[in-house]
């Protein structure tokens, strides 16, 4: 057993407003740079939408993550070895600029500057990269909110599978459902991104898990860009480096929440450790699509097993991490609750970042009205159609398998298509609410919500557990990182005692291109 | 004027291309392959992939045949036609590929936004360069032959530090430009991108696929019994 400490995250779907301030939080703190324009080290996508870049999860157009072959080992899809080392002169399968969009600003001094003439100037919108005019076709988040649903909404990869019938339901107006889906590096546990860079330059940090890549060993080969099924390595144009998002490791070895963790309005957002056994990654990276993501769940270990302790220990794992790791909320909605999945599981790269799948959509669900449909609840909206909204309680429960948007959609992203395994989930999160109604608004009877939590097999403790979790926590409950050890964060950087008297530490060059 | 452009100028090159990379060097941020694959990739393959194979395979022809001239004097007869029609279909493909990128860097407006001064200087050192050594391969009859018999000699002068420029003060312009073309190139590896080649990925093939760092000896670190002096983080 090789116990490793990880530093992992739960996202809660449901309570997402999309406001993207998480993504501005980042932007500021570390892409408002040249080159990195484009970039947006955490972004919220709309679903159904197409995502950044365009289609990213689509991997037979970008070829990245982890598959699975014959003999039951992985290897990478797009890169790897061989596949990297020879195309390294042009990589095929790198996704460019207009993928993402082209960045671009608009000329406000012409406003200012402009002299007096009959028409009204316009701030021009210029491409970044090349300061010329553009006219822009893409932008950060276009398809927000649905916007574009033609062109976006209705590309989205995970509409593969499901029939016409059931995507065109999806798509009628005054029907349409969506939610926010906000995406982070996962920091994996297999990271695929790793596994490609022909120059060794992007690490796991042992530590605590944090993927990172070392700006003064990339040599800009540029394969961790189709390597991560994530999309979530990006190469800058100007410094000729990859970059992608850091964790903020300056502020979690310090004790304190990442950026866009810390300012998430809705407070989606959970950190925490997580212990997990290191010689079984590879086993389990390469496990049948079925089992994947229980398996992966399967690798966290109870940080209360006194074996688990002890052998964490004798790892060199310190005792605050440990005491974090039995307190990281991560592990309750994940091992204990059981009411968070990874996102896109089949990419292999085994992701740290758990998403509780969203409920929103089920709870005004959408059938079909038939002759001997009963007679809908009071506050039930009845549409002067065939098409039934029903957002009375009552209906609710029984109609998770065929909500508003579909199962299987959720389960191509949640549940590497297992669609009993989301459904799952919403049913836990179903009858926690049926249990709330019942305590706080009581016109549903104790045996209904009784029954509902035990056909779950939650307890009355673990739903109100679950409950103040998810609506009350404390910025401390949210977030459980070790004990900040201060006198080592900086030591992890730089042995402090060789830059006595310098300037300061950390990157000490100036981040611009060679020659 | 010979002497110092066959006798000195090589070793002022290599002088300055051990110090340059080695300042340049320095944090290894500044060493990069300044890819512009993501600006533009259509036309880049057509231009990048014979250009690269075509230069790799022409270089590795040249240092062979330093090494080892037997090699090539064994050649002989029809052999000799083969080998050089072969070799010359590799530099033929290493100018096209360096037009194709010359014309890509030219006419395309986001490669223009991260074109250098300097990028632009060695595509035309390289294109002349090329164009001289297509031009002797071409005109100069069996250049395998004699590179081996008169321009090793020399080459191998100037490696023993006993440089004899008597054989190449004699050869045609083409070759002498051809040879000041080469110190010239030497010399610009630490000003270019050139420095990307001294960090070709070989290592890649030998390592295993995940990386793990760790900042501290993590079992010593907690050891009681280890004096804190001696367990120090790693990456300095
Ligand atoms: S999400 Fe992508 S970039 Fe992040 S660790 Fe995984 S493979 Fe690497
Ligand atoms: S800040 Fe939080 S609520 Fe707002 S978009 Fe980001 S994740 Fe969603």
């Amino acid at each position: 057993m090789d116990i490793r400490s990880q530093m992992s995250m739960v996202f809660h779907l449901d309570k997402c407003i999309g406001c993207h301030t998480c993504t501005v939080a980042c932007k500021n703190i570390w892409t408002d740079r040249e080159g990195s324009e484009y970039m947006w080290w955490n972004n919220v996508e709309t679903k159904p939408g197409t995502g950044y870049p365009t289609k990213w999860e689509d991997q037979d157009i970008y070829k990245g993550g982890w598959e699975q072959n014959g003999s039951g080992s992985i290897s990478l899809k797009g890169a790897g070895k061989r596949k990297g080392l020879l195309n390294i002169f042009h990589n095929p399968n790198l996704p460019v600029i207009g993928d993402y969009y082209e960045p671009f600003a608009y000329k406000y001094l012409d406003l200012i500057e402009s002299p007096e003439q009959d028409v009204q100037p316009v701030a021009r919108p210029v491409s970044v990269i090349t300061g010329k005019p553009i006219d822009i076709k893409m932008g950060p988040n276009w398809d927000d909110d649905l916007s574009g649903t033609p062109d976006f909404a209705r590309k989205d990869p995970n509409l593969e599978n499901l029939s016409a019938a059931e995507q065109e339901a999806m798509f009628q107006l005054e029907k349409m459902a969506f939610f926010y889906l906000p995406r982070i590096c996962n920091h994996c546990l297999n990271p695929a991104c790793v596994a490609s860079c022909p120059s060794g330059a992007i690490y796991k940090r042992g530590e605590d898990g944090v993927v990172l890549i070392d700006q003064s060993v990339c040599r800009g080969w540029r394969m961790c860009v189709t390597a991560c099924p994530y999309k979530k390595t990006y190469y800058n144009w100007s410094t000729g480096k990859s970059e992608k998002c850091v964790l903020c490791f300056p502020r979690i070895e310090v004790g304190e929440a990442p950026a866009c963790m810390h300012s998430c309005v809705g407070r989606i957002r959970y950190l925490g450790v997580m212990l997990y056994d290191a010689d079984k990654i590879e086993s389990i990276a390469s496990s049948d699509d079925d089992n994947l993501i229980q398996d992966q769940i399967d690798i966290y270990l109870d940080p209360h097993d006194p074996k688990v302790i002890e052998a964490a220990r004798a790892n060199g794992i310190a005792d605050s991490t440990i005491a974090a790791a039995q307190n990281s909320p991560v592990y309750k909605f994940v091992k204990e609750w059981k009411i968070a999945l990874p996102l896109h599981a089949e990419f292999r790269t085994l992701p740290n970042l758990f998403y509780v799948p969203p409920m929103l959509p089920v709870m005004a669900m959408v059938g079909e009205q038939k002759e001997d449909t009963p007679e809908l609840h009071a506050v039930a909206k009845n549409w002067d159609d065939k098409w039934l909204y029903d957002t009375s309680l009552d209906g609710i429960f029984g109609t998770i398998d065929n909500m508003r948007l579909p199962l299987k959609y959720m389960a191509n992203l949640f549940g590497a298509g297992n669609e009993a395994l989301v459904a799952d989930k919403l049913k836990k999160l179903m009858a926690i609410r049926i249990y709330r109604r019942h305590t706080t608004v009581g016109d549903i009877s104790a045996q209904k919500s009784a029954a509902a939590l035990k056909e779950v097999s939650l307890t009355e403790d673990e739903a109100e557990a679950i409950y103040k979790m998810t609506s009350l926590p404390k910025f401390n409950e949210r977030f459980v990182i070790p004990a900040a050890h201060r006198e080592q964060a900086l030591e992890m950087l730089e042995a402090t005692e060789e830059v006595k008297g310098n300037t300061g530490f950390g990157f000490t060059e100036k981040p611009v291109r060679g020659l | 004027m010979d002497i110092l452009l066959f006798g000195a100028f090589p070793y002022v090159a290599v002088v300055v291309f051990i110090i340059g990379t080695i300042w340049r060097y320095q944090t290894g941020f500044k060493y990069s392959s300044l890819s512009s694959q993501f600006l533009e990739t259509k036309k880049l393959f057509l231009a990048s992939v014979p250009f690269h194979i075509g230069i790799l395979v022409i270089l590795t022809g040249h240092l062979v045949g330093f090494l080892f001239p037997s090699l090539f004097t064994r050649i002989g007869g029809s052999g000799i036609v083969t080998f050089e029609t072969v070799s010359l279909v590799f530099g033929i493909s290493a100018i096209v590929g360096l037009l194709f990128l010359m014309i890509r860097r030219f006419t395309n407006d986001r490669i223009k936004a991260v074109t250098t001064k300097m990028d632009v200087f060695i595509e035309f050192v390289l294109l002349v360069q090329f164009g001289l050594g297509i031009y002797i391969a071409t005109s100069l009859g069996w250049g395998s032959q004699w590179y081996a018999s008169v321009m090793v000699p020399y080459l191998r002068s100037i490696w023993m530090l006993n440089p004899d420029i008597s054989a190449i003060s004699a050869m045609p312009i083409a070759v002498q430009l051809h040879v000041v073309g080469a110190s010239l190139f030497i010399f610009l590896i630490p000003f270019s991108r050139f420095v990307h080649f001294l960090v070709a990925p070989f290592h890649y093939i030998s390592r295993p696929y995940q990386v793990v760092r760790w900042y501290w000896d993590r079992k010593e670190i907690r050891d009681t019994s280890t004096p804190w002096t001696v367990t120090r983080p790693k990456n300095i």
